[in-house]
């Protein structure tokens, strides 16, 4: 634990190789882990009872791989929905990762298209956050750092996915434990730790506070899954044009 | 341990389509020239997204605004604010986060 902080803190003096190598890569997912093992459990709960199999939810786990998709799949299952309606429903929601993915393409310049096809595969929001933070050290990232930490990403949602399957029955409330709020919590570290990375943190306070007030403001017209995107959209070109005029 | 047609149709069409927006962006933009704009442009989408999730997180409840629903998170963000702005470690902001709302949750 207090290995990791030092890490963070010592991005400023470092000339070594750091946040090279697979095992770095690995080691630089552990901060995320408990929050997607919650996650992951709940959502192998929500299957399991969606009526789902085990080895359903081991694919589930390890095809789609997003938790949010996962969770509002096996709810209209278990409201048995079209598959139409449902693959529909689904590209929506995980359609944000086309930003995601974008914002990365600067810093995997250097590698190859089979390459950036397995880095881009494996995505998802807590591996980019750890990832951009990276890349406020250095200019590119390595993809061998990148998969070790999706893949340690990947491994922890399939189990956390398998044992929420398997153990849930025995788990009525895990509210009570206050696990649900490990998703928030990982948001708003990777959020401040994006903004203190920089000198110039105004710029990011507007367009954080701007796209929480884009989300907000876009619940009252059409409730759904728009928000984020909308809002990560918006407040990006707010963020460019405050930058032109300074 | 069986798989219906139905839910493995389901897990292969909802694969495929989430999976397109993932690789399709890093994959071509990787190749291309960026403009400079596009380029001060993605610069901000990190620090844009995870408010955005955070806000769907901490003030919406079912897709509606609610500050009275979230009201618990709310205060268990303040203090999860704080730790990941002194400690800048990500382990540390999400143990006391959670710890945070379990204390909360005892005694609300």
């Amino acid at each position: 634990m207090s290995q990791d902080s030092a890490e963070w803190k010592s991005s400023t003096f470092s000339e070594v190789k750091e946040g090279e190598g697979f095992w770095q890569g690995v080691r630089d997912c552990i901060p995320t882990l408990l929050g997607y093992l919650s996650i992951g459990f709940a959502a192998g709960v929500v299957e399991k009872t969606s009526g789902l199999s085990m080895i359903e939810v081991a694919l589930m786990s390890l095809l789609l791989y997003a938790g949010s998709g996962q969770f509002i799949a096996a709810g209209m299952i278990a409201a048995s929905h079209p598959v139409s309606a449902i693959i529909f429903t689904i590209f929506f929601v995980n359609s944000r990762h086309l930003l995601l993915s974008a914002a990365l393409a600067p810093y995997f310049r250097h590698q190859t298209s089979r390459q950036n096809l397995i880095t881009g595969a494996l995505l998802t929001d807590e591996t980019f956050g750890v990832a951009v933070t990276q890349a406020q050290k250095k200019k590119k990232l390595d993809f061998k750092w990148m998969l070790g930490l999706n893949l340690a990403a990947y491994l922890n949602w399939f189990v956390a996915n398998m044992a929420g399957g398997f153990f849930g029955q025995w788990i009525p409330n895990p509210e009570k434990y206050g696990l649900d709020f490990a998703l928030p919590a990982m948001f708003i570290g990777l959020l401040v730790l994006q903004i203190l990375s920089k000198k110039k943190f105004f710029i990011d306070l507007v367009v954080a506070l701007s796209a929480i007030l884009i989300v907000v403001a876009i619940s009252f017209i059409f409730p759904g899954s728009t928000g984020v995107i909308v809002a990560t959209i918006l407040a990006s070109a707010i963020g460019m044009v405050i930058e032109r005029w300074k | 341990m069986e798989i219906t047609g139905y839910i493995f149709l389901v897990i292969l069409g909802t694969s495929i389509v989430t999976s397109i927006p993932r690789v399709v962006p890093l994959m071509l933009l990787s190749k291309m020239e960026i403009p400079e704009w596009g380029i001060n442009w993605l610069k901000h989408v990190p620090v844009a997204v995870m408010a955005a999730l955070l806000a769907q997180e901490l003030l919406l409840s079912e897709q509606v605004f609610s500050i009275k629903e979230n009201a618990l998170n709310l205060a268990a963000a303040i203090p999860t604010f704080i730790v990941a702005i002194f400690t800048r470690s990500l382990l540390v902001t999400v143990l006391i986060g959670v710890l945070s709302l379990m204390v909360m949750r005892f005694f609300f």
